[in-house]
């Protein structure tokens, strides 16, 4: 038989409905890290702007992690996690990927059968996991999503190497995304840049992960400031309607840097989790949007603007509505 | 079009305070970025897309490495313009 299939109709769009988080019980800080490496608060403030960060404990799973951060995004939603259709885990930190834990989160979280997978895309594995949530549920495949960014990247850190020991850190974050008669999620902008893949990578037969951070901070201030302005064009937005721009926690002179190009206005909050939270890959945007709603500094209705990039070299933004 | 020498290091100077507060009294020839300036690889980074800008040249990242005084900078300017 051949001819025309039949195909499902979406929502009009799709909104975050609650963020969560997991932050790691055991708190780094810098003179911690001083007393057994050539290092001091000073340089790291410097080089990367990490005050402190978590490192997790060996109870302090992905699975963990993921289902504590989960559990919080969807108390925060109100929605009861039978009606959680999708369920999508960005993490780059998987040491074992056979099976995903996407399934298993889902089930310890009581959702019923849905779609559940594991998302790699790096330190972009959350904005794209926002990207095909919000498409997911416009096209009608799924009514409500939760999507989850978990790291233990201390597990794929030389924690004696102060190159990466210093920045490299764990967590979670998580968001529940669900179906509404206007978009509050806009369009990802997103790509690759593959041709710089060992620039952030674990060499094959090595246990951890190395970093070229000259060209990383090279491409991540220079290349990206595109993706950002590309964001809010698909979503009809300008800098100057921007209330919070929380990307991808690497380093704060990456931010600050990002920041100033756009040129966004004085009043537009400009997430620092990373001070406190070190570098969590693909749990850095969940965890500084948690932290900003939950500081005050930001409030429910506001306009974010959110991006993701790192290893592939991968890279994702969006503009959302904050629950 | 190309620069002279003086007006390249000159150029060089400006880019050094805008970036990393560099008082250009102190900038010359044989001052390593690093060691005499102050300079941190991050910065070097951004000295290096503000000279890439303002001077028409590319500098790859692995040829940034091999820029280690202000002279390098200078002269590598001069061979790519």
């Amino acid at each position: 038989m051949s001819g025309v299939l039949q195909s499902t109709t979406g929502a009009p769009g799709a909104r975050v409905l609650g963020l969560g988080a997991y932050r790691p019980r055991r708190r780094v800080t810098n003179a911690e890290l001083s007393e057994t490496m050539e290092t001091s608060d000073e340089w790291i403030q410097t080089r990367v702007g990490i005050a402190e960060r978590r490192w997790a404990s060996e109870d302090e799973t992905l699975v963990e992690m993921a289902v504590a951060a989960g559990g919080k995004a969807l108390a925060a939603s109100g929605l009861s996690p039978d009606v959680i259709d999708l369920v999508i885990v960005a993490s780059a930190s998987l040491r074992n990927p056979i099976p995903g834990i996407g399934p298993r989160v889902a089930h310890r979280l009581g959702a019923t059968r849905p779609g559940a997978f594991d998302l790699n895309a790096g330190c972009a594995g959350f904005c794209y996991a926002l990207g095909l949530a919000n498409d997911s549920i416009r096209a009608g495949s799924v009514r409500n999503a939760l999507i989850v960014g978990v790291e233990r990247l201390t597990d794929v850190t030389d924690l004696a190497d102060r190159g990466t020991a210093v920045i490299f850190a764990d967590g979670a974050g998580a968001m529940v995304v669900g179906a509404a008669d206007e978009p509050g999620i806009g369009p990802v902008a997103w790509g690759s840049d593959g041709d710089q893949h060992t620039a952030i990578s674990i060499p094959e037969g090595l246990p951890h992960m190395t970093m070229a951070g000259q060209a990383v901070y090279r491409w991540a201030t220079t290349k990206l400031t595109e993706t950002l302005l590309e964001a809010m064009r698909k979503a009809g937005v300008g800098p100057a309607d921007i209330d919070v721009f929380a990307p991808h926690q690497a380093n704060l002179r990456i931010i600050e840097s990002m920041a100033k190009k756009i040129g966004f206005p004085e009043s537009t909050v400009i997430a620092r989790d990373i001070v406190q939270t070190g570098n969590t890959s693909a749990a850095s945007v969940p965890l500084a949007l948690t932290a900003l709603l939950e500081s005050g500094e930001a409030k429910s209705g506001d306009t974010a603007l959110v991006l993701g990039y790192g290893a592939g070299l991968t890279f994702a933004g969006q503009v959302l509505n904050l629950p | 079009m190309s620069s002279s020498t003086e007006e390249i290091q000159t150029g060089v100077a400006e880019i050094l305070e805008e970036v990393a507060g560099v008082a250009p009294g102190d900038v010359s020839p044989e001052k390593s970025f690093t060691d005499d300036l102050d300079v941190d690889s991050l910065s070097m980074v951004e000295i290096a897309t503000a000279v890439e800008d303002k001077f028409g040249v590319a500098i790859p990242d692995d040829e940034l490495g091999n820029i280690k005084t202000v002279g390098d900078a200078v002269s590598y300017i001069q061979k790519n313009q």
